[in-house]
């Protein structure tokens, strides 16, 4: 953040956050499984804050509930990611972030695969690229300042 | 006498040559008892005053002014004004001197013979002769007092040195440094401003040399043993710059020029202080800033980072707007405030015209918060936007777009509601009566969900602005309320729906009466499924009666309204009982949390008293009594009864004290002697014995059980009521609650015995009572072949409680029954589990709702008195007793209130370690409770552990309990706010640990493990903690 003294995207669109999920009555049964559903998914990585505003990504409607898909049994995670804007410098680090979330808060047995919603960033294939090699994203947290970057992302937002 | 100026020579010389610090208290110890005076020290003292080497000088002057310091109450006028002297000369001499002289000078300011002209004369010396800020610290300080006490005691003469003093203190202070004496020349800066000291040409340079420090940037040492806190400056800085309109020439660039500051603290002190300065100004201070003002607010507002600027921007806006309205206007002068208005309206107006509706919410808050400032305000802005706001929600097409404007359009109504005075004659809205109604009506009929909620919302708010909408109006809300109530299942819309039914209810409860609850009863009663009807459809008539309960329950505010509303609810339960309608026991246990509700919130008049207590008591007793002796209605169900109980409870504890006694002699002489005079019901038989436990029967549905009714009517009168035959009933409550084999009638009756115990007189009568009890319990507990032990041990209980809650001092008799108990092989787990009973609220008897006598504290008093003996009892049981013992402790502890569970956990911390090990699941959610609360300020102690508090921790971590394993998580996620070189040996255990949750499959355990391993993975990485 620091690291650019413009904003790229000054004036974003804010989106509204959605509701706490709502709990109910087999939430709290012994007996029954859970499965790991979309929103679920959309729950962990929707109060990630962007890099540049104090926003989270849900308010800028970087991730969306309907972007994101999971199948539980074959333990597989898709999300797909929208930067607000198609030449965001900052797409990388978001996907980066997305995908460490994940990493650090899902089951291993799941193949997490973070992209770009088709169509809407420039160079939206090399990133997808970057984001998939497991080696770069292992070689990207080996790097303390973008590590750094990507923790304060990932902290809960102080009020 | 010769002896005592030796003595005070010798003392003299040990502290001058000596220097021995303690003979000056010694010193002013003989001063005061009258042993020498202080001429008499003088003249000892004198040739280390006149010595050629400064310090033993010094020396001197400081003995003087230490007993000074002690003794300044009793000298004399003419002493002061010769000490003055001298010491105002010393102000000239050498530089080792003066801390010592400024001691003498502040002791001498705070006596109450200070000579006229004294003070004067001793601040122009000071002023002249001392440069403030190349002193220390303490002496600094030591300056700041003398002004405070001068200015507390000579104000009149102080006043006298004009502009002087305030130059006087401008220089002093200018370049203060320490926190401490900041604080100390604030205070002195705000007396100067508030008590009207003449600052002459020095105002500017008194704004200056405060306003230096504005904002506050402070954060205090670690281990502060000060005490200062950046709030203590920032309010303190806060009075002297917004004390006085002559600062407001400097003061307002400053804050439009920190504004622009990107550190949120100082945004934030900028706005609060501008939300205070105004109060003091008039509109002619603000009139050149007004445009700057604006602008830096309007940004703070559109481009907000943060709730708490965006709020106090909003909050400056309308005390702004508030001193522009409340300002007298001459002649000559323009309009300062509609000068304003204009403004706000110009930059905010089309932004509620645009397409995209982008900036809509900042706007409108900045409207609202400048309309909620005054009447005219508001007139100004509802003129302007209410047309605008009609014309687009009327030309939108897009529902969300709609919602968003029906919005702001409620939050302008409700905006007015706060300053429209109750003189004003017609209703700022009224020209757009029409209009608003028919949005709101035209939205609620809208299918979308989120509209009709607005909708709701914006009719109440309409209905809540005085003599705005017509009798018509009303009628089509209600309705309206009463079609979304019989069609809509939504349950956000009922709701909405319900809470809008009930706030119009109590302003305009004649539609209510006339059209609502007929048509509520009529579906309610209609005739609903038959048995091959679908499931889904019996569903939704089960939903409908339930949005209609909860809707009469929510306007059943006015007298009038409940005397139509509660026949309704009892035609339900007496349907119900005769089988007709097809009530389920579901809903017949919701009507009754229906009638609860009334009772807690009608009105408590005459007339409502009369329903109740005449009508509705008597009626449900019948019915239940009727139910009892056939056996198959719901109505004897016990989910029914523990239902009906609040409803006598609270009418009892609440209605009309009169009527209540009526109905408690009624009903005891019903349960005593059989008389069913009262019964509306005379279908029954005349000589029922309620009390008597009737063995020969099966007791599935004892008539005993009724019992809960004449305990919820006894228990809850208000304490000046004398329950009628009291004695009588003790005897038969004890009897049947020790005999009866049915656990809702001894329990009751227990409960019943134990809430006339506490509300007992003192006395005789009490202690013979209580000895009796004890005597009878007792015998039945310790034999162990008795078949009604449990039955005693929920006496024992309750009558426990009951006695501790007033401090009885009988109270330890029977709780040190319970504790023996604990090593009961039959009755260890119940007593147990029993504390928990005694150390929470119950809701039905024994409460304060019941005016029961409860002393505050009882549970902290129960705790420090007992702690000792479950520890040595722990220490001495046998191994297998031992989780009783721990289950005891831990459901004592969650009990407690936080700040006592934190200073006294740390003294049991092994046993709850201890306890964490303990196979019992409810053991370890208790322990958990407790334990979170401490973790997060952990005392050393508990650091000192932390080897096996983790590795316990993650133990728990795959219990077969689901709440174990979340609340073990929670405290897993404190753990990771412990200092940092702590906690950091663990983390990659702990990560390895916390992986396994994750995939658990329960999901509120897996969310409980993402956040935990989320900031364990921060800690200590970079960018984390």
């Amino acid at each position: 953040m620091s690291s650019v003294s413009q904003l790229e995207n000054a004036n974003p669109v804010i989106f509204q956050r959605s509701v706490e999920r709502l709990l109910t009555a087999s939430d709290e049964d012994e007996e029954i499984h859970d499965p790991i559903d979309n929103r679920e998914i959309f729950d962990l990585i929707r109060s990630i804050n962007d890099p540049e505003h104090p926003l989270s990504l849900e308010e800028l409607n970087v991730v969306e509930q309907v972007r994101v898909q999971v199948d539980d049994v074959g333990s597989t995670v898709g999300v797909e990611f929208t930067p607000t804007i198609p030449h965001c410098s900052m797409a990388t680090l978001i996907g980066l972030s997305i995908k460490v979330k994940l990493l650090r808060s899902l089951p291993q047995r799941f193949k997490i695969d973070v992209h770009i919603t088709p169509g809407t960033h420039a160079s939206e294939e090399a990133v997808n690229k970057q984001l998939a090699d497991k080696e770069r994203v292992a070689a990207a947290l080996e790097n303390s300042s973008l590590l750094e970057v990507v923790n304060q992302c990932l902290s809960p937002r102080g009020l | 006498m010769a002896a005592d100026s030796a003595l005070l020579l010798s003392l003299v010389e040990e502290f001058v040559s000596g220097q021995q610090d303690s003979k000056a208290k010694d010193t002013a110890k003989g001063v005061k008892d009258g042993q020498f005076t202080v001429l008499q020290l003088v003249e000892a003292l004198g040739p280390c005053l006149t010595n050629s080497q400064a310090h033993t000088r010094a020396r001197g002057v400081q003995l003087l002014s230490e007993v000074l310091l002690e003794c300044y109450e009793e000298l004399t006028e003419r002493e002061v004004e010769v000490l003055i002297a001298f010491y105002e000369n010393r102000l000239k001499d050498h530089y080792v001197i003066i801390p010592a002289v400024l001691q003498g000078l502040k002791a001498l300011t705070k006596c109450t013979v200070l000579p006229p002209g004294s003070a004067v004369s001793m601040l122009r010396s000071l002023f002249q002769d001392v440069h403030v800020q190349s002193l220390m610290l303490a002496e600094r300080a030591c300056v700041y007092n003398m002004l405070i006490n001068l200015m507390e005691s000579r104000e009149v003469e102080l006043k006298g040195l004009g502009a002087d003093f305030v130059f006087g203190f401008v220089q002093s202070m200018d370049g203060e440094r320490d926190p401490r004496n900041l604080l100390l020349a604030f205070q002195i800066a705000k007396n100067l401003i508030r008590r009207g000291y003449n600052q002459g040409k020095f105002t500017e340079e008194l704004f200056e040399v405060t306003s230096c420090y504005f904002p506050i940037d402070f954060s205090p040492p670690p281990n502060d043993p000060h005490g200062i806190t950046k709030e203590e400056l920032i309010q303190t800085l806060r009075d002297v710059l917004t004390g006085t309109p002559k600062f407001a020439e400097y003061l307002l660039p400053l804050l439009i020029e920190k504004l622009d500051s990107d550190v949120q603290s100082s945004k934030l002190d900028s706005l609060q202080t501008l939300a205070s300065c105004v109060s003091e100004y008039e509109h002619k201070d603000l009139a050149e800033f007004l445009e700057g003002l604006w602008t830096s607010l309007r940004r703070e507002v559109f481009q907000t980072s943060s709730e708490k600027i965006e709020s106090a921007a909003l909050a400056a806006l309308t005390a702004l707007t508030s001193c522009l309205s409340r300002s007298v206007l001459n002649s000559d002068s323009e309009d300062s405030l509609s000068a304003f208005m204009d403004l706000v309206l110009k930059d905010c107006k089309h932004h509620l015209c645009e397409p995209d509706l982008k900036l809509v919410w900042p706007s409108a808050k900045l409207l609202q918060a400048a309309c909620s400032a005054s009447n005219r305000a508001s007139h100004m802005v509802t003129a302007a936007v209410m047309p605008a706001l009609i014309e687009q929600y009327n030309s939108r097409t897009q529902c969300a777009h709609r919602r968003t404007l029906l919005e702001v359009v409620q939050r302008f109504v409700q905006s007015v509601k706060t300053c429209q005075s109750s003189d004003s004659d017609v209703n700022m809205f009224s020209d757009f009566r029409e209009a608003l109604c028919t949005i709101a009506f035209s939205a609620i009929s809208e299918s979308n969900s989120n509209l009709q909620i607005t909708a709701a919302s914006v009719l109440t708010s309409l209905a809540q602005q005085k003599g705005l909408l017509s009798e018509a109006d009303i009628q089509r809300a209600v309705d309206h309320l009463c079609r979304l109530l019989l069609i809509e299942d939504d349950d956000r819309v009922s709701l909405a729906v319900v809470e809008c039914a009930g706030t119009l209810a109590e302003l305009h409860p004649d539609a209510f009466i006339t059209t609502l609850i007929p048509k509520l009863k009529e579906h309610m009663f209609s005739e609903p499924m038959d048995q091959d009807r679908e499931a889904s459809e019996q569903n939704t008539h089960h939903a409908l009666r339930q949005r209609c309960l909860s809707a009469l329950a929510a306007v059943s505010t006015q007298p009038c309204v409940v005397k139509e509303s509660t026949p309704v609810i009892l035609q339900v339960l007496s349907s119900a009982h005769k089988g007709h309608g097809g009530f389920t026991v579901e809903e017949v246990v919701q009507a009754c949390c229906c009638l609860q509700r009334i009772s807690e919130k009608v009105k408590d008049t005459e007339e409502t008293g009369r329903c109740f207590h005449d009508d509705i008591i008597p009626r449900l007793v019948a019915l239940t009594l009727q139910a009892t002796l056939q056996g198959e209605s719901p109505l004897a169900q016990e989910e029914v009864l523990c239902a009906l109980v609040p409803v006598i409870s609270t009418s009892c504890s609440r209605l009309q004290p009169q009527l209540a006694a009526q109905t408690a002699d009624r009903l005891v002489s019903l349960f005593l002697d059989g008389d069913v005079s009262f019964l509306p019901d005379n279908s029954l038989p005349a000589n029922i014995c309620l009390l008597k436990p009737q063995k020969q029967h099966d007791d599935s549905c004892s008539q005993s059980q009724l019992v809960c009714l004449l305990m919820a009517c006894v228990c809850s009168l208000p304490k000046t009521l004398e329950v009628p035959q009291c004695d009588r009933l003790l005897l038969e409550l004890e009897g049947l609650s020790c005999t009866s084999l049915h656990p809702l009638s001894y329990t009751s009756a227990a409960k019943c015995f134990a809430g006339l115990v506490n509300k007992r007189a003192q006395g005789d009568s009490l202690s013979l009572l209580i000895e009796r009890t004890i005597q009878r319990v007792c015998s039945e507990l310790d034999c162990s072949s008795s078949s009604v032990r449990t039955q005693t041990f929920t006496l024992l209980i309750w009558v426990s409680k009951a006695l501790l809650l007033r401090y009885h001092p009988l109270t330890s008799a029977f709780t040190d029954k319970i504790f023996s108990l604990l090593d009961d092989a039959e009755l260890g787990p119940m007593a147990a589990d029993s504390f928990s009973l005694l150390m929470s609220d119950s809701a039905d008897v024994l409460s304060r709702g019941c005016h029961a006598d409860v002393r505050i504290m009882y549970r902290q008093r129960f705790f420090s008195e007992n702690s000792h003996k479950l520890v040595q009892g722990f220490n001495a049981a046998p191994q297998e007793k031992k989780p009783n013992y721990l289950k005891a402790l831990s459901n004592i502890v969650s009990k407690l209130p936080q700040q006592v569970q934190v200073t006294e956990l740390p003294a049991l911390l092994s046993l709850l370690l201890e306890a964490l090990t303990c196979p019992d699941g409810g053991v370890q959610l208790s322990t958990l409770s407790c334990l979170q609360p401490v973790l997060i300020n952990p005392p050393q102690t508990l650091i000192q552990q932390l080897e096996a508090l983790v590795s316990r921790l993650l133990v728990l971590i795959s219990s077969a309990q689901m709440n174990v394993r979340v609340a073990s998580l929670r405290c897993i996620h404190t753990l990771s706010y412990f200092p940092v070189h702590e906690v950091l040996p663990f983390r990659a255990r702990v990560l390895r640990a916390l992986a396994k949750p994750l995939d658990d499959k329960k999901r509120l355990v897996r969310s409980e493990a993402v956040i935990a391993r989320g900031e364990w993975f921060l800690l200590g990485s970079p960018g984390g903690r």
